[in-house]
């Protein structure tokens, strides 16, 4: 059983491809209505921001299990 | 050469000055070190700006006025007029995560914000602080943000645990945001720039030039792209700041 602990943090990184789907999306939904709508995106430039925070803090959440796993287990 | 390639040598805290006071070790570390840096960079930048002032600024004065309506700014646009009180904190907050991670960029340099003791205190203070305000400004009516309005009793049963965990996980997640940025950042730098020694290595001169030629444009890539997340996560820093005190300033939703 040793080592299995390495094989949880390779799992942990699949944290990485749900955040990326996810901050990709917010970028591609506010490009496509900053080009539909350029002169209302500079308003939302914040909300973008707080949205990529958020979705990329799931992603985190992963890398921090790995680091327990790795270090902590 | 084994200093070189390792990559998580940079973020080990040594000790510069032993401390000892009452069986705590308080000793001044080279973290600290960079931390009192950072804090006299920004005191000094701002009391040399603001040491000549004139009704038409003078260029460093512009500059400190820019940084400073840039974060007022952010505090105007989330949290309108009773956010007025917050803007020294939240400038605080980011000119010292800012100036910290720029510093961090310099080779060899200690980056203060890749360690979970320093940003996990200043998340828990941010999010204790809006516990505190809450509390202070509604009451007991802090807690209605568990309960949203409009939402049917059956629903409430499990919206409300949701609300509550995510509230809790929030010093956590704001903590961990900044720190492993920085960490994982600094890291893939150092992978990176360990593979010229490695080809060097295995290859000899002829490694070497291919490592200077082929990674050395990788890395100035990524430093560039790390620049971009010093400045990113700094802003995140504040404009979370700012999105959570607006639970305990704002109407409640």
């Amino acid at each position: 059983m040793e080592g299995l602990n390495y094989v949880g943090a390779g799992l942990a990184c699949l944290a990485m491809l749900g955040a990326a789907i996810g901050v990709g999306n917010i970028f591609a939904s506010y490009l496509d209505g900053a080009m539909r709508n350029p002169s209302a995106a500079p308003q939302q430039f914040g909300n973008l921001i707080f949205g990529f925070a958020v979705t990329e803090a799931l992603g985190i959440f992963g890398f921090a299990i790995a680091l327990i796993l790795i270090f902590a287990v | 050469m084994r200093i070189a390639t390792d990559p998580m040598h940079q973020f080990q805290v040594s000790k510069l000055l032993d401390l000892n006071v009452g069986g705590y070790d308080i000793s001044f570390t080279n973290s600290a070190l960079f931390m009192v840096i950072g804090v006299l960079l920004v005191i000094g930048f701002l009391a040399f700006a603001t040491s000549k002032m004139g009704t038409v600024p003078n260029r460093v004065q512009s500059l400190a006025e820019i940084w400073y309506s840039f974060i007022a700014g952010i505090v105007k646009d989330v949290n309108h007029a009773p956010g007025k009180p917050f803007i020294p904190l939240v400038f605080s907050l980011f000119s010292f995560i800012f100036i910290a991670n720029m510093l961090g960029m310099f080779p060899y340099w200690f980056t203060t914000t890749s360690h979970i003791a320093v940003t996990g205190f200043m998340a828990i203070f941010t999010i204790g602080l809006v516990i505190v305000v809450g509390l202070m400004k509604k009451g007991l009516g802090f807690f209605k943000i568990f309960v949203p309005s409009g939402v049917p009793f059956v629903l409430l049963l499990i919206v409300t645990p949701i609300e509550i965990i995510s509230f809790l996980s929030r010093p956590i997640s704001l903590g961990m945001r900044l720190f492993a940025n920085m960490l994982g950042g600094h890291v893939a730098l150092k992978v990176f720039a360990g593979f010229i020694p490695s080809l060097a290595l295995a290859l000899g001169g002829l490694g070497m030039l291919m490592g200077g030629l082929l990674v050395m444009p990788l890395i100035v890539g990524v430093t560039a792209l790390e620049f971009l997340v010093s400045f990113l996560q700094a802003y995140v820093f504040a404009m979370l700041t700012c999105v959570y005190l607006n639970d305990a300033l704002g109407e409640a939703h």
